[in-house]
């Protein structure tokens, strides 16, 4: 609660407080980053200046709907056109108040109590009200709903105004709820923007003069934003650029200021210009090798075990991700998570102990691994490393290409070994009931652990912060050493500036800064 | 174009069962080809739906992909009509095609026809401006390589055509951009255009792709060129004129061209084709907003009709320019327009 309280009272972070967490993150995240961090913060944010830049990810379907959000670049767009009612902590994961000013819990944390922000507009002028939130909020939870939002907002059971104030009721207690209200596609539009999704009017510190889907979106600084610490640069270009070397050849040229996405096998060459700048955040996304642990053979934690062992992670880390990376401990959650479990044992390639237990098992011959390069960028390369890996415990694993098309939907969760990725969520709850519940939609290892399930929907409604951290050891714990996963590596977002670029934030949220890369960085010419 | 004193010095029956076709063999065969290319587009049409409808997954599960939720495939089903049978749906856009109303993006929701407009736009404007510069540089590079047949610069300008057609396109791209963006800084790159920009912005910015175009489609009709009038030349008519008395530039321009444009057009007019509708790659290099690259986009998440009218629209372009190929040759050579 203490966290909790510290949250409530502080209604928005000054700079400099933020920029101090910064460099103590940047310490304890990544040693790359710090130095980056230092310099930044060094200097005082500077106003003006025309921001280009050069994202992947974009296509000609793309909308302006925040509901139908799904690409990189409607995911920036969004933010810099609108404003969540909470935002979270760059550093630390925690909630931070944004247009909701402070929020309260009923002491089950099953209803929850929301202060709207006052003398907020929005770029058309009008002044944000509550029935704008709420509003927004219905149109996420409909049952008609396309929202990308909607597995998130479905435990919203009642959506009310009570004496000007937001009050959330939900079907069980939540303490995470603040947290699920960050999700990007939950922008506060003007009457919830029920008439025109895609007019993208909203709060943000930008406002959207041009938008031509999979090409460019342009945007120019809103004169009355509600905030002073963001929306240092005049204007804002998105270029659409699919192509990696492009986007390498558009930054080295001093064409665009920013790219995302640097393949970790050209970031070294990358790194020899003298104008640029690699900018490597840790991240929550991983890649992962999934077994169904209810379906033969992977049905015998023997076998799970022995193929747990005989993954070479560090090997991964460095091949697969060129080092932009951490090794995963087969559970999937990181350091980057609020109330994350320390101090569980690392688990390493032991060719004896995979052997051990392979023989334990009493399997018997090849085993079938399904995998396709749209799994994960070099999913194909690690299928083969992790065979020649199992090969020295005695595992001989058959790698078997799939075509790229349809992997998701005939290969990914249906196929009883297959490789995968998983972006992270905002919440070690959220993770867990995602993909770990025996319920959910997306539990690809076919985890199906009614005393799992317990222990999660016990933690989600526990306010003590130490009990709840002490029941997500224990979950880590069944997952890693009973659960069908796999998770050889965490991926680092690896994105690249010029030098001109300063005040980059490492936010551990998501990529791109969590998508607030244009509206935290200024331009130093 | 036929010649009307022979016609009527015919007998008469012959002269009525001569059928249109034999008097009007142009326009006949413009309509022919007219009629069978609404018969082509429509079988485009059937196939390309067809082929859509074979790849695994729907739009609503590939547009959501691994982020899908089975509450969400469902609704976007139901409100497109993804439920209903697949000949129903492909009727039901066939009846707004005919109309001219190619309806809208699944996807994004947006006119697809105003998206095409704007898209079709910026690959012509490429295609046209790689075209003025290719054809002429080839069809002259060609004659250049008849004149000095054999000798060093028709080697030099072979050497350099081939190799420029046997390095991927792509590479090509790569190339210029590293050398004339990169280490030079003289050229535009990314070279993204929108509504906004001016002529000669425009100009500017496609320099770089339509000079990586320019290359790529240089050398099949340089080649073309040289081949047909090398062919033409050391023919029995060539020499008959020359002995006979006409001046070599009247042998050429009344014997020998209409016998040589016949394959030269059909080899400029496959390539135009192609500068419209084959350039993906350099568009996704040059990250330039063509109809390419619009296409590409629409079949990876399945948005039917987005990917329809761009399957039309480019069976459209190589129909018709096949078609003004034709015409051209026939035209150019009397010999054609009284098949046999």
């Amino acid at each position: 609660m203490t966290e909790f309280t510290k949250y409530l009272t502080s209604a928005g972070l000054s700079r400099r407080e933020f920029m101090g967490r910064a460099i103590a993150a940047g310490l304890t995240i990544s040693a790359a980053s710090t130095l980056f961090a230092n310099t930044a913060v060094a200097a005082e944010p500077k106003k003006g200046g025309h921001l280009k830049l050069g994202l992947q990810g974009g296509a000609a379907t793309d909308s302006l709907d925040p509901a139908k959000s799904l690409s990189q670049i409607t995911f920036v767009t969004g933010r810099n056109w609108g404003d969540m009612l909470v935002e979270s902590d760059p550093l630390t994961g925690l909630p931070v108040p944004a247009l909701a000013e402070s929020w309260s819990p009923s002491a089950d944390a099953s209803v929850w109590t929301f202060k709207i922000r006052k003398g907020v507009q929005f770029h058309d002028g009008k002044e944000l009200t509550i029935d704008d939130v709420i509003k927004t909020l219905q149109r996420h939870t409909d049952e008609k709903s396309e929202s990308g939002a909607l597995g998130v907002m479905k435990s919203i059971k009642e959506i009310k105004e009570d004496g000007g104030d937001l009050v959330l009721t939900l079907t069980e207690g939540n303490a995470d709820l603040p947290l699920l209200l960050t999700d990007y596609h939950l922008i506060i539009q003007p009457g919830g923007g029920i008439d025109k999704p895609d007019a993208a009017i909203g709060t943000g510190p930008y406002k959207l003069v041009s938008f031509e889907p999979g090409v460019r979106a342009t945007f120019e600084k809103n004169p009355n934003d509600w905030r002073s610490d963001r929306g240092y640069v005049d204007s804002i270009e998105i270029i659409s650029m699919n192509d990696a070397t492009a986007r390498i050849a558009a930054l080295s040229s001093g064409q665009v200021h920013y790219i995302n996405r640097v393949d970790p096998k050209t970031v070294d060459l990358l790194k020899r210009a003298p104008t640029v700048e690699i900018l490597s955040t840790s991240g929550r996304g991983h890649y992962v090798f999934i077994m169904h642990a209810n379906t033969a053979p992977f049905d015998n934690n023997d076998l799970r075990l022995a193929l747990k062992y005989a993954m070479d992670r560090e090997t991964m880390v460095e091949k697969i991700l060129g080092g932009y990376g951490k090794v995963g401990n087969d559970f999937p959650i990181n350091e980057t998570y609020a109330l994350f479990p320390e101090g569980i044992e690392q688990r390493a390639y032991d060719p004896d102990k995979a052997a051990f237990h392979f023989k334990k098992s009493g399997h018997d011959g090849s085993v079938l691994l399904r995998t396709s390069d749209v799994a994960f960028p070099g999913a194909v390369d690690a299928a083969v490393l992790y065979q020649e890996s199992a090969k020295k415990a005695g595992i001989n694993i058959e790698v078997k290409r799939e075509p790229g098309d349809g992997y998701w939907s005939n290969v990914w969760n249906v196929q009883p070994f297959s490789t995968s990725y998983w972006g992270g969520r905002p919440t070690q709850d959220q993770m867990y009931s995602t993909a770990y519940l025996s319920t959910a939609d997306w539990n690809d290892t076919r985890f199906l652990r009614p005393d799992f399930d317990k222990i999660l929907l016990e933690a989600r409604s526990e306010l003590d912060e130490t009990k709840r951290k002490e029941m997500y050891r224990t979950m880590a714990m069944m997952v890693r050493d009973e659960g069908g996963l796999i998770l050889p590596m965490f991926n680092d977002f690896v994105n690249a500036s010029t030098t001109a670029v300063k005040g980059y934030v490492h936010d551990i949220g998501n990529d791109m800064s969590n998508g607030y890369v244009a509206t935290r960085v200024w331009l130093e010419s | 174009m036929t010649d009307t004193t022979e016609t009527s010095a015919l007998p008469p029956e012959t002269s009525q069962r001569r059928s249109l076709g034999e008097r009007f063999p142009l326009a006949t065969l413009i309509l022919q080809r007219l009629g069978l290319s609404a018969l082509l587009l429509f079988a485009v049409s059937v196939l390309i739906f067809g082929g859509v409808e074979a790849l695994p997954g729907d739009f609503a599960t590939t547009y959501l992909g691994q982020s899908a939720t089975p509450q969400a495939v469902a609704n976007i089903r139901a409100d497109l009509g993804l439920d209903r049978p697949i000949v129903t749906r492909y009727f039901e856009w066939l009846g707004g095609a005919v109309q001219g109303d190619f309806g809208n993006s699944w996807a994004s929701g947006n006119s697809v026809s105003e998206q095409i407009g704007r898209r079709l736009g910026n690959s012509l404007f490429l295609a046209f401006f790689a075209a003025v510069v290719s054809v002429p540089l080839a069809v002259g590079l060609g004659m250049l390589a008849v004149f000095y047949r054999d000798r060093v610069p028709d080697k030099i300008i072979n050497i350099v055509s081939l190799a420029a057609i046997s390095l991927p396109e792509f590479f090509i791209g790569y190339l210029l951009i590293l050398f004339f963006a990169v280490n030079m800084r003289i050229a535009t790159f990314p070279a993204t255009v929108y509504d906004s920009m001016g002529f000669i912005d425009r100009l500017q910015t496609i320099a770089l792709p339509a000079a990586t175009l320019v290359f790529v489609v240089l050398a099949h009709m340089m080649r073309m060129t040289r081949a047909a009038i090398l062919s033409v030349m050391s023919s029995a008519y060539m020499e008959s004129a020359e002995l006979k008395g006409l001046s070599a530039m009247r042998a050429i321009i009344k014997h020998a061209a209409p016998n040589a444009i016949a394959p030269i057009v059909n080899v400029v007019a496959l390539n135009l084709a192609y500068l419209v509708v084959g350039v993906v790659v350099v568009e996704v290099v040059f990250v330039y907003p063509g109809m390419g690259q619009y296409m590409v986009d629409a079949v990876t998440v399945r948005d039917m009709p987005v990917v329809q009218a761009c399957g039309l629209i480019f069976a459209a372009f190589y129909i018709i320019l096949n078609m003004v190929a034709d015409i051209i040759a026939i035209v150019a050579n009397p010999r054609l327009r009284h098949p046999r």
